[in-house]
Parts: structure tokens; C-alpha cells; sequence
């Protein structure tokens, strides 16, 4: 871990004692796993920081861990310019309908980079309101990056068979995978 | 105002207050009596196929909104679905204008998963390709740019010498294109004895012809008029819009990843990173011009101490044994068929791996769950995120203006919707 790594997460565990629930390190990136309540707290805190001055977020990436649970984490990436050091919060959302809060307010550019999450990966973000269809059409159903979205290979439906290929399709959103869980 | 839409199997009426949730960007009107115009998806200065809804007051932009998607192509859902090497293909398809740096970007990832580094002479030369994919992609840059505010024989200039640098890709990828060159743990195979002197030439020629196009805009009152003091953004609000690459260097940030973070043995070489501080259209013109400059010094001193030696790692777990080794050794036959069947492991984790692209940041995030197949590959693409400051930059401007804005940040369609 470099210098800046270990002051960002003696910062972090400091001012937040209990959202904290794991620090992992990987081919020399540091991944600070957080509960999803405190992460607008935390990012505003590592922003305002005059040591960290967080002053950038590079991405805002969900992943879906599928057939893990909790099902999909949030990874925002930050970077700290004038340290030249980065980042990486993680957290896990369970329920896609109520995610973290927006941190558009933080850094402008973050709101624009939820939208994506929420097109491709259906994760809402509280206070967000330009949560809309950005690479999609309006009326498409379905989140494509979902493990349980299929990737073609799905047998055709006509009007008159509609009803009996919807209902044995490989997924049917979450009402079915709560179902099976 | 009611229209009559038909929406599934029903027939509904839309309010005005529908019809602009419809319009499918969200973005708020501040008075009614302003006019909405609806700027592309075939308008030819939006380079590719990107909408732009924008409120007009007179001429004069209030307010606008981009609206994208119409080039989707779900690249990371589809790379899900192939093994690690065969998912480079599609990474070519991304920025369509700088497919070599794409590749590194994805390839650096792949690596740094799997812990390994490609030899040195791979390495330099990923780096000149690299920088000639730079080169390249700004001369289309810069050619569709000055087109766009009416300089047409740039364009034709610029083309002319991006071919130049599309005949390298082919010598060395059979592609001029779609290159797929850079493979995990190296490259598809070492260049071919043409190349050095290819490269030579091209430097030779290449400063003077910088100066040509310099020559044609740099002074010009036309050019000048277009560009200078129109969309400024100040350096706070382009790190809060997250901008990267030229377009946050014109506003006075000298951040630059192959400084920050190097990577491919970009801490070896001496080069400066243009930096102007108005903020403005001519400012990241400027900062672009200058870093094709830097660029052929990069090159310059790559090429003079590409070292000998092998372009793969010798890791046969994920590089595929030479050809000749077929008919002697039955492990190399081993390794062959598996790692063309199969592909090769990835071990459980994840890792992001940035590179600076033509256009700004490139990063990838990649998890490998153990598998031969990635279990979630991101992309932070520069154009993408560029996008969301076009707004700032474009306020209470007109217009003619946003053409030039357009232009000036530099967006390639296929990298924004992947």
C-alpha cells in the first residue's frame, strides 16, 4: 500500500468507525469496502479533505456478483490529483431500487456517470433525478448487464405462443430469482 | 397541445409535459415561448451519430442536452460472453479512430490481472503505435474540426498523412484498422523488417508537415475569430466535469497519466505536456497541436533503443507457443490446443488499469471470477465522459459556436455508446 493509500483509510476508519468492512488490496490498488448508507458521507468527506483533496472521480462502475448476495457492488473510483494517488469505494446494494445516493453534488460529472449504471445495470440512486433510458430506448425492458439477462440464443415469440415461452425464459426479472432463492 | 402516439397496443393521448419527457433527455425548458431544436443524429458537424437537444433563445443556446445511444453495440455485455483474447476484437470497435490504444488499454488489464508484463521490446513497441494511433487520431481530429468551421483543405491535408500511418498499421497487423495487435502478454507477432525504416520516414516528413497545418490556422483571423474565448470552461470546473486528455489541458490541469501513472515504459522517455490555461476552443487546439509534437519526439527516442529480444512473455499458460515448436514438443501442443480452445485462467479479482488515450483517460475495469471468460468488463471512456461538459461550455453561446465546441473536445460516437 502506498503512502496515500494507508492515509486514506486511517481517514476513512477514523471519521466513519462502523461503515468500514473491509480494505482489500490487489495488484497494488486499494479497494475500501463501505455500507452504502455513509458512502455520500464518506465521499464527501475524502473531497473536502484538504490532505486527501479528492478532487476527481474517475468512474462509477456496478458489477453484478450474481450468484453471490448481496447482488451488486458499486465501485467508484477516485483520485486525488495533487497526490497523485487513487482509490477505489466499494459497496454492495442489495436492493437495486433503493441504491446509494447520488454524488452529483460532489463532483458534477457524477450524476452523468450513475445514468449509465442505471441504463445498463438498473441500480437507482437516490437524489439523482436525470435517471432516464441514456443508451437504450425509452420502452426497453430490462437491465442488459445483469447476469440473468441473456445474451441472445432465446427462442422467438410470436402472439400466439407469447405466453408459454415467457414463462419458461431462463430469467423473468427479480420476482422469479426471489422466487428461487 | 395533444398528440395521438401509438404506444404497445394501446392508443394514448401525450401532453406537452410527455412529449418532452419523451424527447428522451431529461432536460429541463426554462420558458415555454423558447424554441427546441433538435441537433442531429445525421447532422454532420456532430461527428457520428449524437443528438443534441437544445433550447434556443434567438440564436443564443440556453440550454442543451446530449442524447445518445443510437450507435449501442452492448461491447461489454458481448465480452462477457468470449474468452480474454477473443474480447479484444471488440475493444478495436470502440474508438474506431485509435483502435491501438484501446488495445492497450484492454491488454495492460488483462495483465495486470493475470500478473504478468509483456518483454521490453514489446513493450517499445506498443509505445510507437501507440503514438502514431495519437498522431493519427488528432489529424482526423483536427482535419474534421477545421472542416466543420469551413477550413476544408486541412482536412484533406490531415487525411492524406493519417494514410500514412494507417500503411504502418497494416504492415504491421494486417489490419489498417481493426488492428487487434496488442495481445495479452504481448503482441500478435514482432514487427517486420520494413517497419524501422516506415517509422523513420514518417518522422522525417512529419515535423514539416505539422508546420503546414499550423501554417494554415495558427494565424489565421478566420480561425482565430471562431475559436478564441469561445467555450471556456475554468480548470476547477473541468476536473469537477471530469474532462481528461487535451480538453482538460487547455484548461490549465498538466495532468497526464503517462506522467502520473506510467505505464510501457513511459518513464523513460522525455517528452513535455502541453498545457495552455485559457480554457478555451484555441486552447485545446493548441495543446492537441503540440502534443503531436511531443509525440514524435516519444517515437523518435522509442525507436532508438528498441531493444532485441522476443515480443511475447514466456508464460505459455496464456501466450501460445511458437509454431515451430509444434512438431517437436508435446507440451507446446498441449498448451496450443488449450489455450485456442479454452483460453487461459484468470485468477479471482479485480483490477482497473488507466491509460491516457488520443482523447483523455481510458481506464478498464476487469473481474476475472477464475474462469477463462471475464466476469465484467467496464470502460471508462474518454469521449463518454467529455460529453456531460459540452453543456457548461456551450452556455449563452450560439450556435455556430457549439460546432466549434463540438469539435474542439473531440468525441468519437463509437467510444461514448460501446
Amino acid at each position: 500500500m502506498t503512502d496515500f493509500h494507508q492515509l486514506v483509510v486511517k481517514k476513512i476508519q477514523k471519521a466513519f468507525p462502523d461503515a468500514v468492512e473491509e480494505v482489500q488490496e490487489f495488484r497494488g490498488e486499494c479497494t475500501i469496502v463501505v455500507d452504502m448508507e455513509s458512502v455520500h458521507a464518506i465521499c464527501k468527506m475524502v473531497c473536502e479533505d484538504e490532505e486527501l483533496d479528492c478532487n476527481f472521480i474517475v468512474d462509477i462502475c456496478a458489477d453484478d456478483m450474481l450468484p453471490d448476495y448481496p447482488r451488486f457492488a458499486v465501485n467508484y473510483q477516485i483520485r486525488s490529483m495533487d497526490n497523485n494517488g487513487e482509490f477505489r469505494l466499494r459497496t454492495f446494494v442489495d436492493d437495486p431500487d433503493e441504491g446509494p445516493q447520488t454524488v452529483g453534488d460532489i463532483w458534477n460529472v457524477g450524476g452523468w456517470l450513475e445514468v449509465e449504471v442505471y441504463d445498463l445495470m438498473g441500480i437507482t440512486f437516490q437524489g439523482n433525478t436525470g435517471l432516464r433510458r441514456l443508451f437504450l430506448p425509452e420502452d426497453w425492458v430490462g437491465h442488459p448487464l445483469r447476469k440473468d439477462y441473456p445474451l441472445g440464443y432465446e427462442e422467438v415469440q410470436f402472439s400466439f405462443n407469447w405466453e408459454a415461452i415467457q414463462e419458461k425464459k431462463p430469467y423473468a426479472g427479480r420476482k422469479r430469482l426471489a422466487d428461487n432463492n | 397541445m395533444t398528440l395521438m402516439a401509438q404506444g404497445g397496443d394501446t392508443v394514448r393521448e401525450l401532453t406537452v409535459e410527455e412529449l418532452r419527457n419523451k424527447l428522451g433527455t431529461g432536460m429541463e425548458i426554462s420558458n415555454e415561448e423558447n424554441m427546441l431544436l433538435s441537433m442531429g443524429p445525421q447532422h454532420p458537424s456532430t461527428h457520428g451519430v449524437l443528438r443534441l437537444l437544445v433550447e434556443l433563445e434567438g440564436e443564443k443556446i440556453i440550454n442543451l442536452a446530449p442524447d445518445i445511444g443510437f450507435l449501442h453495440t452492448g461491447i461489454e455485455k458481448n465480452m462477457e460472453a468470449k474468452t480474454f483474447t477473443k474480447a479484444l476484437v471488440m475493444t478495436d470497435r470502440m474508438d474506431y479512430l485509435s483502435p491501438m490504444s484501446n488495445n492497450l488499454g484492454y491488454v495492460l488489464a488483462v495483465e495486470k490481472l493475470l500478473g504478468i508484463e509483456a518483454p521490453p521490446r514489446a513493450q517499445a513497441i506498443r509505445m510507437i503505435l501507440a503514438e502514431m494511433a495519437r498522431i493519427g487520431s488528432h489529424l482526423v481530429w483536427l482535419g474534421t474540426s477545421a472542416l466543420d468551421m469551413a477550413a476544408m483543405s486541412v482536412f484533406l491535408y490531415c487525411f492524406r498523412e493519417r494514410e500514412y500511418i494507417l500503411d504502418v498499421f497494416e504492415m504491421c497487423a494486417g489490419q489498417r484498422m481493426m488492428v487487434s495487435y496488442f495481445r495479452p502478454g504481448g503482441l500478435w507477432r514482432d514487427v517486420p523488417e520494413e517497419f524501422i525504416p516506415a517509422v523513420e520516414e514518417f518522422l522525417r516528413f512529419m515535423p514539416a508537415k505539422i508546420a503546414d497545418y499550423e501554417g494554415l490556422l495558427k494565424n489565421n483571423p478566420l480561425w482565430l475569430a471562431r475559436t478564441k474565448d469561445v467555450g471556456v470552461i475554468s480548470k476547477e470546473d473541468a476536473i469537477s466535469w471530469g474532462l481528461t486528455g487535451a480538453s482538460l489541458r487547455g484548461s490549465g490541469s498538466d495532468w497526464d497519466l503517462r506522467k502520473a501513472t506510467p505505464y510501457i515504459g513511459y518513464e523513460n522517455v522525455e517528452f513535455d505536456v502541453p498545457v495552455r490555461t485559457e480554457g478555451d476552443v484555441y486552447a485545446r487546439y493548441a495543446c492537441r497541436m503540440d502534443e503531436m509534437k511531443e509525440s514524435l519526439r516519444i517515437i523518435r527516442q522509442a525507436l532508438d533503443k528498441l531493444p532485441d529480444g522476443p515480443v511475447n512473455s514466456a508464460d505459455r499458460k496464456v501466450v501460445p507457443p511458437p509454431r515451430s515448436e509444434l512438431g517437436t514438443s508435446m507440451e507446446a501442443v498441449i498448451h496450443h490446443f488449450k489455450i485456442w480452445t479454452e483460453g487461459f485462467k484468470a485468477p479471482k479479482g479485480f483490477v482497473k488499469q488507466s491509460i491516457e488515450s488520443p482523447r483523455g483517460e481510458f481506464m478498464c475495469y476487469l473481474r476475472g471470477d477464475g474462469g477463462s471468460k471475464p466476469a465484467r468488463v467496464h470502460f471508462r471512456t474518454p469521449s463518454f465522459v467529455n460529453l456531460a461538459s459540452i453543456p457548461v461550455m456551450s452556455k449563452n453561446l450560439y450556435v455556430a459556436d457549439l460546432v466549434a465546441i463540438i469539435g474542439s473536445v473531440d468525441i468519437v460516437l463509437g467510444e461514448i455508446d460501446r
